[in-house]
């Protein structure tokens, strides 16, 4: 059995334990609110820009001219797939899941005999990644160094991603993250991004009607192509920087609900420790007193 | 026939205004242009430079860099890739822009000089104010 020592230095050390957990679980806290209200802001920009995108391209599709960037090139031999993660781990089976999703889409594609390039932003997805695939691997980006997400970061990885289909690197572009949808849950997704996905059923609404517009006809300045010729691209990077909120709100959570397990793990830990250390000790108490009273009555 | 124009203007990190405003001073890549109420079905790219939003008793600046201005029937959203208050400016951050601008201005041709050319003009401007 462990001596009284060793199971006051295993009380302390799990107390310690349970001090760091609490004390991350409530940054995680405050952070989270944080990556919730950011997330919270971006979204009235992506929903418009998804809106006049449906507008245009629905127009556009009489119009032969189309970028590349909004109908593909044509071909689906190629996939780029770029997977956000987190840069830090500790946060329960955030990183992982999304992981598995990218695997998942990866063997899917290849079964298909497609060639697969990985994008990756975020040191845990990169660490997890390249045991398998780290011959296909492009791009590696760590945001460690980023105190605060902002819509540069996304700028410069949408920027790249543009440049690398317009030298046809790739054909279709998809991005994995998690989608934050409560502390609880985080759904890792994928979603397409280039070939812009316009969803042109006559079935869904269209984002402006035609009451709106009372009937008349949108003019340009300048002209439908140029427009989105500078469109398409931010498309992509406020897809981007959605993804990375959501990613970021999504980590805060996963890392709340983890850490405040950990913290009542460790509470579970200390009672059954302490149990322990007390009946240790009052066996050694009554185990004194008997060779006191033992030695008393042998005189 | 409304007196007002419902405007937002929506940058990727935070919506800065939203209401109801009497006219909108816009600089489009192709020109200024004043949005009032009732204007026609409009898509405009922008420049760098200053929207000037009119309410009925004051007038509210923001200083914008690139991005979209989408005008359906009563109403204006613009789609700022950067923007923020005149008052809220950081000089030292549009300096380092221009240089930016100059120095990649060196390199550039055609189109994206120009556009190029633009930013710069809009970013000395409002420093010039």
């Amino acid at each position: 059995m462990a001596s009284l020592k060793d199971l006051q230095n295993r009380i302390k050390s799990v107390k310690n334990t349970q001090k760091i957990t609490k004390a991350m679980q409530m940054v995680a806290a405050a952070k989270l609110r944080k990556a919730q209200e950011a997330a919270e802001k971006s979204r009235p920009y992506s929903e418009r820009i998804d809106s006049v995108i449906k507008n245009l391209a629905s127009s556009m599709m009489n119009v032969g001219d189309t970028p590349e960037l909004l109908k593909g090139n044509g071909k689906t031999d190629i996939f780029l797939l770029v997977v956000a993660t987190a840069d830090r781990g500790l946060c329960g089976g955030f990183n992982t899941n999304i992981v598995r999703k990218a695997n998942q889409e990866i063997l899917d594609l290849e079964k298909q005999g497609k060639t697969v390039k990985l994008f990756l932003i975020g040191k845990k997805g990169y660490d997890q990644l390249k045991r398998a695939h780290a011959n296909k691997i492009v791009h590696n980006v760590s945001l460690k160094e980023e105190r605060k997400i902002h819509s540069g970061i996304s700028q410069k990885i949408g920027s790249q991603i543009t440049e690398m289909f317009e030298n046809n690197e790739f054909d279709i572009c998809k991005l994995i993250y998690s989608e934050f949808e409560n502390v609880m849950t985080q759904n890792a997704i994928s979603k397409t991004i280039i070939p812009a996905s316009v969803d042109l059923d006559a079935s869904s609404p269209s984002p402006v009607s035609d009451t709106k517009l009372d009937g008349s006809i949108y003019s340009y300045e300048p002209d439908e192509v140029g427009i989105l010729r500078v469109l398409l691209p931010r498309n992509i990077n406020t897809q981007i920087f959605t993804a990375l909120l959501e990613n970021q709100a999504g980590e805060m959570g996963s890392k709340m609900t983890a850490m405040d397990n950990a913290t009542r793990n460790a509470g579970d830990m200390i009672d059954k420790l302490t149990l322990t250390f007390n009946r240790t000790r009052q066996a050694q108490i009554t185990s004194e007193l008997i060779e006191i009273i033992s030695g008393a009555e042998a005189l | 026939m409304s007196s007002t124009l419902k405007f937002s203007l929506v940058s990727p990190e935070s919506e800065l205004f939203s209401g109801e405003v009497i006219h909108v001073d816009v600089p489009g890549t192709e020109g200024d242009m004043g949005i009032h109420p009732m204007h026609a079905p409009l898509m405009a790219a922008i420049r760098t430079g200053i929207i000037n939003v009119h309410l009925s008793d004051e007038n509210v600046k923001f200083f914008v860099q690139g991005g979209f201005a989408d005008v359906t029937t009563g109403e204006l959203i613009i789609l700022a890739e950067k923007a923020c208050l005149i008052d809220d400016i950081d000089r030292e951050e549009i300096k380092n822009d221009i240089e930016f601008a100059r120095e990649s201005l060196v390199s550039l041709e055609g189109e994206a000089a120009l556009s190029m050319q633009q930013n710069l003009d809009g970013l000395q401007e409002v420093l010039a104010n």
